[in-house]
């Protein structure tokens, strides 16, 4: 059991009538580990997951959850998963409470048990003095926060968070992450996907970008970066850049590794983003705004596809 | 991991549970102050006009039907939104999806809860009837048994076909061609005799009349036209018609 994968997957396909959502994916989650998906919209995110909570039907592959087969033992392996779906569904005519409990309930836990477990993932996830409160005034993080508790309540062997912090304001995202941490810390297996980097950069061991229904790399968050970006970035903006930072791209040329021209900005991507500064006032380039930061994900992403990760 | 107890069906209908001590308030009018209101209306009302119907005043002689259409009327008010609801707004069966709880527990569970809101209505309004002298036989012990029936024919199709459409448009479809009518023509104000022949199939094919029928031999005391197992038989083939159906389209919903 020790070295075998909660996730086994090759080669998995999911169509929607003829569109192919993921097109021939291979994965394996170690126990233990966090697991990121990162990619855009539309990359089959989502679809993934639902296949591996074994809600969802695979076209075709192979898939094995907790050494397990979805098409058979799909009610086993659900009874020890954790899920965070991309929507909250949770039910907005009962108490936040009510919430934990009912759903305590589905996996079988006994009413007393069901009782205790809520009011412990209500302090974790720090809700409790909601907990007799409707859950329909909730802030979008409370909700996710709940949700989030909701997914721990079998204790599961493997929880599956799809987008846990989208559409929160940045407080409450910090907020979440700390809490996942802990889970982390603790040793349950956690699988995530997200659009942010720098959420898989905190929260994920190791990741997979994903795009067009197909992963296109994975690795840790470091190795992704020293694979596929140089060490620092430097962003310039000039003030008539808008239209023009092709022009300025051309006239950067050769100035380190790769130059990546944006709608707003100019990347220059460079092991040392000091020197290629100097470079570019050396050239009498006078850029209105000027940073050097550390290559991220964002970047990766950028170099793999061509694209930006938040449209 | 703790080891289940619960079966999961009993699960999902202590979901319905806790969601009615939040919401019961706004079903006791519909499901028991509006039936007896009705009865005394029609009952003592129209009944002073009409008087006796086969032998028995016309006040018991509309006690089952009032009490059977109750019945239908619970079904098809737990059975439309309601579960239109749990896929499309709250979304609360694809919360159940992912866990242990099977498509045919979502199912059974919910039809169990409606099993016992028609019933807490049904022996209400039997109790409040008893007043007016509208039981004429112990047999009337039996009435709750058939609306628990009843029940069931009545709801699994509805909740089959409320998991099977998109937009609720549909309910008032549901409504206007099927439910009015059959409460009209089904034997619960007169008898289907009365109707011209042509019409009369379709009392004969609607589980209500079926319901009405078992209840008013149970609560006159007398035999119904029809051998009773053609009428229970009838009921209970809609029953796990309704049943099987409703299983295969919350699996179609729940899984894409
Ligand atoms: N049930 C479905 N029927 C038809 N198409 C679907 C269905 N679910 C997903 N798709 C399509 O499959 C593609 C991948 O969707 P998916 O939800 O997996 O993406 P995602 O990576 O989760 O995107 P997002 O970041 O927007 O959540 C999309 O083009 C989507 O429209
Ligand atoms: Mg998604």
């Amino acid at each position: 059991m020790a070295d075998q994968p909660l996730i086994f997957a090759r080669d998995l396909v999911k169509r929607f009538g003829d569109f192919t959502a993921v097109n021939g994916i291979d994965l394996e989650v170690a126990p233990g580990e966090a697991f990121g998906f990162l990619g855009p919209n539309g990359a089959g995110k989502s679809s993934t997951m639902r296949m591996i909570g074994c809600v969802s039907v695979p076209t075709s592959g192979q898939l094995r959850i907790l050494g397990m087969d979805p098409a058979r033992e799909g009610t086993a392996i659900r009874a020890r998963l954790g899920v965070c779906p991309q929507l909250d569904n949770l039910d907005p005519d009962l108490t936040v409470r009510e919430n934990l409990t009912t759903y305590a309930r589905y996996f079988g836990l006994s009413r007393a048990e069901s009782g205790r477990r809520a009011d412990e993932l209500l302090e974790f996830v720090r809700l409790s003095d909601r907990a007799k409160g409707k859950v329909e005034p909730l802030s979008g993080g409370m909700k996710r926060r709940l949700t989030i508790a909701r997914a721990l309540v079998n204790e599961p062997d493997l929880v599956l968070l799809d987008e846990p912090t989208t559409g929160l304001d940045p407080q409450a995202r910090h907020l979440l992450w700390e809490r996942l941490f802990r889970l982390k810390q603790r040793g349950t297996t956690l699988v995530l996907t997200t659009h942010y980097m720098d959420e898989a950069e905190q929260l994920c061991d190791r990741l997979v970008v994903m795009d067009g229904g197909k992963i296109i790399a994975s690795g840790s968050p470091r190795s992704l970066i020293e694979t596929y970006s140089t060490a620092e970035v430097l962003e310039l903006r000039f003030p008539d850049g808008l239209d023009l930072n092709g022009d300025y791209a051309a006239k950067l040329e050769g100035v380190g590794e790769r130059i990546d021209p944006l709608p707003d900005r100019v990347l220059v991507y460079a092991d040392d983003g000091d020197a290629a500064l100097a470079e570019v006032h050396r050239r009498g380039l006078t850029p209105s705004s000027v940073l050097v930061r550390r290559s991220t994900l964002e970047d990766v992403f950028l170099q793999l596809t061509g694209r930006t990760l938040v449209d | 991991m703790t080891a289940g107890t619960l079966h999961p069906t009993l699960a999902v209908f202590g979901r319905q549970l806790a969601l009615y001590r939040r919401l019961w308030q706004a079903s006791v009018f519909s499901s028991f102050v509006l039936p007896v209101l009705f009865l005394v209306s029609i009952g003592i009302g129209v009944g002073r006009y009409v008087g006796t119907l086969e032998g028995v005043d016309y006040l018991a002689w509309i006690v089952p039907g009032v009490l059977a259409s109750t019945v239908l009327q619970i079904s098809m008010g737990e059975s439309t939104y309601a579960v239109l609801g749990d896929f499309k707004w709250s979304r609360a069966y694809h919360a159940m999806r992912a866990t242990p709880v099977r498509p045919v527990d979502i199912v059974c569970g919910h039809l169990l809860y409606l099993v016992l809101r028609a019933e807490v209505a049904v022996v209400a309004f039997l109790l409040v009837v008893v007043f007016f002298g509208g039981l004429h036989s112990p047999w009337s012990l039996v009435a709750p048994l058939v609306c628990a029936v009843l029940t069931v024919a009545t709801a699994a199709p509805v909740t089959a076909f409320a998991a099977a459409i998109d937009h609720d448009s549909y309910f008032a479809l549901l409504y206007r061609f099927v439910v009015i009518p059959s409460t009209l023509f089904a034997g619960v104000f007169f008898p289907v005799e009365q109707l011209p022949a042509v019409v009369r199939p379709l009392a004969y094919a609607s589980p209500l009349w079926h319901g009405v029928e078992l209840c008013r031999a149970a609560t006159l005391g007398r035999v119904t036209a029809w051998p009773p197992v053609v009428h229970v038989g009838y009921l209970l083939l809609w029953a796990v018609g309704g049943v099987t159906l409703a299983v295969l389209a919350f699996k179609r919903r729940l899984e894409d």
